[in-house]
């Protein structure tokens, strides 16, 4: 194994189909129309001096080393500003390049420390590399004169530093900031000598800066350096793997010493992100190696015992003993599973296999079902498959772009930057969501429109969309003609073009200007390519599969699907949740969607597994909580989720697990649900294991093992472990012959291998016979179900109601620098910017109730109360009030409802009455979780002692 | 209040908000659906529980929803 070093080329290579031949140092390269000097020169292996230019960043030509000689023209262009162009001669090395570059290095070396013996960058400097490629030997103008070499350090960032010292201003950084992340957050201050990188005017911590890494992986010195190698050192090699956050699922080198992770730095060749990171992928990697970490086996008879450790083999033998106690007890349906978004495919796999042909049921559910799983029933319905239409690059041919639901720049924030990117090149935004979000006016990006809904009315907002398009003739006719069931059609526009759901009727449910509305509809019906990205603001409602139908009646309805810059994009929350639902963890569903009463399906998986299997649904995560309340459902297996945080009424999700007789935990902490679990499976992070996950745009990108399993065994082996323990073979050496047994037994992965993955980095599914490399785009020329179907979307209001006593409306989601339950990033420096849970309310509202900023205030819901601390904000509107839900402390789950999607009970967070009220008391609730919080939590005393 | 009729009123309000999206359709298509996502989504046990509150006072129950499950129990018998 070595370092993995991506080529750079200095500028971008065009894209062009046209291509110009040139000679370059009397050698004729060939490269698209467009290409840089450079570039072209880098193509054919020639690297021309350069310090200004990098190609994740356009042309600067500011370094002035890069100059090359073009016979018929005059002077020394820079190569990096330079087109290639057909039949030009150029010279990259010559007596007089040679002395001009010198002479460039020895003015920047003269303002430049000499300490490059004990310099974190030693090894990995551009400038360094730079005086050895010109053959500095000499500085003419010494470092008396006057220099920037005291320059401040800002070291206020928990993950880099900036030395001013260090800095040769190339604005590297700054352009980073402004073209690859979007942010604007650095700029060049004073001119001249002068001139300096600024964050501002306040230090980065303090700054608009979201710590995305752009500008430390761009400076060419160590004047921006990652803390990690300052105190570390270079790492000697490294391997591409995932990130295991966000459904963007960006590509990383893990850069290595041994099995310490010195970095991870994002891989160009990543077809999710094309080298640009976040500050959860790029810096938040420090849990993975937490002392929080529970590394041994554990288990107890009760959940007020303490945990005792134990060998694998005896937590294997127990934990089945229990399981087969049970289920000889209580049946067969009394057990099931729940398997983990955070875990990779082949993972997921086995859970889902050991609970039907092991537990002999379909008991098996997995957290999209509190997140996209009206996603995907809505497509399949619509569509014909439960997955967004396209690749993420197709945002960069986008027009118009319907932004539902969701807040890219917090929760996917490197495919934000994307969009980001084209909506400064002129697309149009229109944003949907009862929060003024980020996106809505944000530097060099302002929305067309916002249409700021109330919670639990997208529905009718979406129907209203709808009917300017039909009622005013804006439908792309012939692609509906052409490529969905016209019957349908026509029976869905009679509907929609009822004036029930015209703007100026749903006005009063929306609390949208009417105007706005038809403006809307009109640009995203003839802005030309329109797009419809969306988040939980759209799946976790009452109506939530009934508003993925109407987003995709809105696609098909202007003709907005199967090409580049169209489409319905859901945006995934969990790194594999489009992976787990892929591998068949509903409990209706085979892998590949195909559902468990279809006998054909059945028979196959019957004849591979060699066993009979149930023909029957299985129990959805409500389902079983419900039943295990009631009695009949005593054991579950939870593998990497965090119910007793993430799922909604905690009480009665604790009050479900208390009443099981075994539930086991598999994680890489104690977690919230593991209070109340008897069996501790110490799980593998993703670096400690192989595999793959699938993104949001159903891209498969392996995930690579740097370092072994703290706890001895990666998760798979576990599951096998316990199913072996179980009586259920399951004869797998490595993950890869997983994947195997998954492409034999599903169409969409047919011709997925590790071989493949290797081979071509990634591929996006349906990947087989017919489609070898994949299938980025999703329905090209006719829809998975043959004709798209439009779906009658009427509109129904949920259940859940402000009122006099509740007169507010709770939204729960998610902030940038802290990830869901927030167990891993609550184990890192990212707390700096996030500590704990804040409500935001309107100022109208806390003045009326006379909330002041950081108040601690009570959140009641008919359900439950909560104390957290307030801040007032105009981002909401008045009536609705906003929290995350990364801290188990704050309990924000204690007040969301049981009310839940018609069609696949994926909660409705986002729509819980409430009333706010200032409190000097944490709740009960709180009070009562701070206790049980260190009491089932105890492990018994011989075991740490041995363990120390 | 028991556990059984805490579950017997979650599955009549289930399957009521199931029917109500149903609404907008035929009705003959409607109750179609209906019985079609009771049958592919929810657990035998579920839909005994569904079809035994029916088949009693079928308290709660929308008109659509009631007919859907008396159609489910007919099918399921046969």
């Amino acid at each position: 194994m070595s370092l993995i070093k991506e080529v750079d080329y200095g500028t971008k290579l065009a894209s062009s189909d046209v291509k110009v031949t040139l000679t370059i140092d009397g050698e004729r390269v060939a490269v698209p129309k467009g290409t840089s000097v450079m570039a072209a020169a880098m193509s054919m292996g020639t690297a021309i001096p350069k310090l200004c230019a990098t190609d994740m960043l356009d042309a600067f030509g500011s370094c002035r080393l890069c100059l090359v000689e073009i016979e018929g023209r005059r002077g020394t262009p820079a190569s990096c500003t330079t087109p290639a162009e057909e039949g030009m001669v150029v010279h990259t090395q010559n007596a007089r390049l040679a002395k001009l570059r010198k002479s460039v290095m020895e003015l920047y070396i003269s303002d430049h420390p000499l300490d490059c013996l004990t310099c974190p960058a030693n090894g990995d400097c551009e400038l360094e590399d730079m005086a050895g490629v010109v053959g500095l030997r000499h500085v003419r103008y010494g470092q008396k004169g006057a220099n920037h070499l005291h320059g401040a350090k800002d070291e206020s960032n928990p993950y880099f530093t900036f030395d001013e010292s260090k800095c040769i201003v190339c604005s590297r950084c700054v352009r980073a900031c402004e073209e690859v992340q979007g942010t604007f957050a650095l700029t060049i201050q004073s001119r001249g000598f002068e001139s300096k990188v600024s964050s501002g005017g306040v230090d980065f911590l303090a700054s608009e800066c979201v710590s995305c890494g752009a500008c430390v992986q761009a400076c060419p010195t160590a004047s921006l350096t990652e803390k990690s190698i300052i105190e570390m050192g270079q790492p000697e090699h490294s391997k591409v793997t995932t990130c295991a956050y966000c459904g963007v699922g960006c590509s990383f080198k893990a850069e290595m010493q041994g099995e310490r992770v010195v970095r991870m730095v994002p891989y160009k060749d990543g077809k999710a992100n094309e080298g640009h990171s976040c500050v959860k992928g790029r810096f938040a990697y420090g849990y993975a190696t937490s002392k929080d970490r529970i590394t041994k086996p554990m288990i107890r008879a009760a959940i007020t015992d303490p945990w005792r450790e134990v060998s694998w083999d005896d937590a294997f033998t127990y934990a089945a003993s229990e399981f087969k106690r049970i289920q000889a007890k209580y049946g067969r349906e009394s057990v099931g599973a729940i398997t983990s978004s955070r875990c990779t495919n082949e993972e997921v796999f086995v859970m889902q296999k050991l609970v039907r042909a092991g537990f002999g049921n379909n008991n098996v559910d997995t957290c999209a079902r509190v997140c996209h799983s009206p996603t995907g029933y809505g497509l399949k319905m619509t569509f014909g498959t439960s997955a967004g239409t396209q690749d993420f690059k197709s945002v960069e041919k986008s027009d118009v772009i319907l932004l539902i639901g969701a807040n890219p720049t917090d929760a996917h924030p490197v495919f934000a930057s994307r969009m980001k990117k084209r909506l400064r090149q002129g697309a149009k935004l229109i944003v949907m969501d009862p929060r003024r979000i980020d996106l809505v006016k944000t530097p060099h990006v302002r929305a067309a429109y916002h249409l700021p809904v109330l919670p639990g009315s997208n529905v009718a907002m979406i129907n209203a969309l709808a009917h300017v398009i039909v009622t005013e003739g804006l439908v792309d006719e012939a692609f509906v003609r052409e490529r969905c069931d016209f019957a349908d059609f026509e029976n869905w526009a009679r509907f929609i073009a009822s004036p029930d759901n015209s703007p100026e009727a749903v006005e009063a449910i929306t609390g949208v200007k009417p105007d706005d509305v038809r403006a809307a509809a009109r640009l995203f019906a003839t802005g030309g390519d329109g797009a419809i990205y969306y988040g939980l603001g759209v799946t976790e409602h009452s109506q939530g599969s009934t508003m993925v139908m109407g987003m995709a009646n809105l696609a098909m309805a202007t003709g907005n699907l199967g090409r580049e810059g169209v489409g319905i994009n859901p945006l995934r929350g969990q790194n594999n949740v489009q992976g787990a639902c892929d591998m068949g963890s509903f409990p209706h569903e085979f892998s590949g969607y195909r559902h468990v009463s279809d006998e054909a399906t059945r028979e196959m998986f019957e004849a591979f597994w060699g066993v009979k299997l149930d023909h029957e649904p299985g129990m959805r995560i409500p389902n079983m909580l419900d039943e295990a309340v009631a009695g009949g459902f005593k054991g579950i297996y939870v593998q990497g989720e965090d119910i007793a945080q993430s799922d909604p009424d905690t009480k009665h999700v604790v009050s479900g697990l208390e009443a099981m007789e075994c539930v086991i935990v598999q994680d890489l902490f104690l977690n919230e649900t593991a209070k109340y679990a008897h069996v501790f499976f110490p799980g593998a992070s993703f670096l400690e294991k192989d595999g793959t996950f699938t993104n949001a745009e159903r891209r498969i990108n392996r995930v690579r093992k740097v370092m072994a399993p703290m706890a001895g065994l990666a998760d798979w082996e576990v599951t096998l472990g316990f199913a072996r323990a179980l009586g259920v073979p399951m004869a797998y050496e490595h993950p890869s012959q997983i994947m195997d047994e998954i492409a034999k037994l599903t169409p969409t992965f047919r011709t997925v291998s590790y071989a493949k993955l290797d081979e071509l980095g990634s591929v996006q599914w349906p990947c087989n016979e017919a489609a070898p490399t994949g299938t980025p785009i999703m329905h090209v020329d006719h829809f998975v179900r043959g004709k798209g179907r439009f779906m009658l979307t009427q509109f129904v209001p949920t259940q859940e109601r402000a009122g006099p006593l509740f007169p507010l409306l709770l939204t729960t989601g998610r902030i940038l620098t802290q990830y869901n339950v927030g167990a891993q990033t609550r184990r890192t420096q990212n707390n700096v910017w996030h500590e704990q849970d804040m409500l935001e309310i309107h100022p109208f509202d806390a003045e009326n109730r006379g909330i002041c900023e950081g108040d601690l205030v009570a959140l009641t819901s008919r359900i439950g109360e909560v104390s957290l601390r307030a801040t007032i904000t105009d981002r909401m509107q008045p009536g609705v009030v906003y929290t995350t839900f990364h801290h188990p402390t704050s309990g924000a789950n204690v007040v969301t409802t049981d009310n839940s999607d018609w069609a696949t009970n994926c909660p409705e967070y986002k729509v819980t009455a409430v009333q706010v009220r200032r409190t000097n008391y944490f709740s009960s609730w709180q009070d009562h979780d701070r206790e049980t919080g260190v009491s089932l939590r105890r492990i018994a005393r011989e075991a740490v002692d041995a363990a120390e | 209040m028991s556990s059984a009729s805490s579950q017997d009123e979650k599955l009549v309000r289930m399957a009521n908000q199931i029917a109500q999206y149903f609404t907008s359709q035929p009705h003959d298509q409607a109750v179609a659906g209906v019985v079609e996502h009771l049958r592919s989504f929810w657990t035998p046990k579920m839909r005994r529980q569904i079809i035994d509150h029916a088949a009693g006072d079928g308290a709660g129950l929308e008109p659509l929803t009631l007919e859907a499950v008396q159609q489910l129990a007919v099918s399921s018998s046969g």
